[in-house]
């Protein structure tokens, strides 16, 4: 490894930037990755930011257990997000569907979806706790960048369709 | 020549996917219309699925925000239907739930607001607040978000010394006074931002039925905990704060103002706290056939639950949930009639929407 990538791997895993996408979630999971970003848990210490567009974050948090209206927005904002990129699913419900299992309007969990690369259980989370899984995705993201990138292109909005 | 401006349903100035579309001619937004149902988890169905033990857990889910209105209605819905009585002390720690529930929705909605008025310093100051609420929430229920408070006849968790907490309270006023009040009050920016815009008049408010904080800005003096007390807010003294301007300012006025008397409330139910039970202790519930109503006075306005069971069942047979925003909904599109362009995120924000709750 070269130093020059080294560099870029530090700097991957020290700000990491987040884009949050509700897919149906009671809001919880949600205020509670706002705290985390609050004075009492200063996620922003670690480098991480809430950023408006896919476009410009490495890491996808997200919350909700996946209704059918979300499916094709997910696959969308997954896309768009360049590589290298990290998953979090934030709280029981991408995870599991938790207490909304067997309804029919749901298309969940998350990784029938998009690939995951952590879960942090709760419903919902403690701040603490969602800022550790974003830690840990951010070094999963340092990593990913010395595999080369995926020859993937975003899916159109068609193909996006469910 | 007018264009069309859609909004979300992933926007960064939306807080949930939802999908405003606005009609613009220029700067100016002629019309908008509101697209919900991203979050329908079909929750009312599910309800009917589990047992009544079940349905208290499924129905704190509905909203992340106020989770323990939802079980608080629903419970006492269901006390209807089973003839129990919630002994004293439950009423009171209902009531202080209720208050603090208010408390840190209110403060939470301070802070979205201030974002997107670009007071970033100001959304910091509102959530450091907003974790000294929780801390008392945490430290009565041992949960931050869902606090599964509510049973059918009372309440799980007793909070066994009730004036220990009073400081804590004391304190947050004083934090409330200092700090967030006189910033969003006499702030230029804050003025500036808030001041003339988003108008909702009193008879359109009263012809949409607009409930809770946003119908009290416009004037409309309504308020459930007064004119139908449920729990323990027969006993307790508080005003009902009433604006007449219905601008986005006059909601932000309102929703200060009832931090204050929360604040007064919950010192209230805290020393007032009569000793006790604090569940109705019955082993074994029977329910009676039939359809129980019950309203409650959420922080967002008015919570309505109506649920049907048939005798010797374990599930109800319907339970059907009406949202305060399902009813602040409609105004949405009067208030941005008219507006810039830039300022309709903060006046969609300024009723204080919950579509989970909404679409359920």
């Amino acid at each position: 490894m070269n130093l020059w990538k080294r560099l870029i791997c530090t700097c991957r895993r020290r700000s990491p930037w987040l884009f949050h996408m509700n897919s149906g979630s009671c809001n919880g999971c949600d205020i509670e990755l706002v705290a985390a970003l609050s004075p009492r848990y200063d996620a922003e210490q670690l480098g991480v930011r809430l950023e408006g567009s896919p476009r410009h974050a490495d890491i996808v948090c997200v919350t909700g257990p996946v209704t059918r209206n979300a499916v094709a927005a997910i696959k969308t904002v997954y896309g768009q997000v360049c590589h290298p990129k990290a998953v979090v699913a934030i709280g029981s419900c991408p995870a599991t569907t938790n207490v909304f299992i067997d309804s029919r309007t749901l298309a969940g969990p998350l990784d029938k979806h998009i690939p995951v690369d952590v879960f942090v259980p709760g419903c919902p989370p403690r701040p603490d706790a969602i800022i550790q899984g974003v830690a840990k995705a951010a070094e999963i993201l340092a990593e990913r960048e010395m595999k080369p990138a995926e020859t993937e292109l975003p899916p159109t909005v068609e193909e996006a369709r469910p | 020549m007018s264009y069309k401006i859609p909004m979300g349903p992933y926007h960064p100035g939306l807080e949930e996917p939802y999908k405003l579309e606005m009609i613009c001619e220029g700067e100016t937004v002629q019309d908008a219309k509101l697209h919900i149902g991203f979050n329908f988890r079909g929750i009312e169905r599910l309800a009917e699925t589990r047992n009544y033990i079940q349905v208290i857990a499924l129905m704190e889910r509905v909203c992340g925000i106020c989770s323990n209105i939802h079980t608080l209605t629903l419970c006492q819905a269901m006390e209807q239907l089973t003839g129990l009585e919630p002994p004293p002390r439950a009423k009171y720690i209902r009531v202080a739930m209720a208050e603090l529930e208010r408390l840190h929705s209110h403060v939470l909605w301070a802070g979205i607001a201030s974002k997107l008025m670009g007071f970033k310093t100001m959304f910091m100051t509102c959530f450091a607040l907003r974790e000294k609420v929780m801390d008392v929430l945490q430290a009565i229920s041992g949960n931050r978000v869902n606090y599964a408070m509510n049973r059918i006849g009372g309440v799980n968790r007793d909070i066994e010394d009730p004036q220990a907490l009073v400081p804590m309270v004391d304190e947050l006023e004083r934090e409330m006074m200092r700090t967030i009040i006189p910033i969003f009050t006499t702030s230029a920016t804050a003025r500036s931002r808030c001041a003339g815009i988003g108008i909702l008049t009193h008879e359109k408010a009263v012809s949409c039925g607009v409930v809770g904080p946003t119908a009290r800005a416009s004037g409309v003096a309504q308020d459930l905990r007064r004119a139908a007390p449920y729990a323990a807010y027969a006993e307790m003294e508080f005003e009902t704060p009433v604006e007449q301007a219905g601008d986005v300012r006059a909601r932000l006025f309102v929703r200060a103002l009832e931090i204050m008397e929360s604040c007064r409330i919950l010192r209230q139910a805290l020393s007032k706290m009569p000793p006790g039970e604090i569940d109705a202790g019955e082993a074994k519930l029977v329910f009676t056939s039939g359809t129980a109503t019950s309203r409650v006075e959420a922080p967002r306005g008015e919570v309505m639950y109506s649920v049907s069971w048939k005798e010797n069942s374990r599930n109800p047979s319907r339970v059907h949930v009406r949202t305060p925003t399902y009813a602040n909904m409609p105004a949405i599109r009067w208030m941005v009639r008219g507006a810039r362009l830039a300022d309709t995120p903060l006046i969609q924000a300024s009723i204080d929407p919950c579509y989970s709750c909404t679409d359920r």
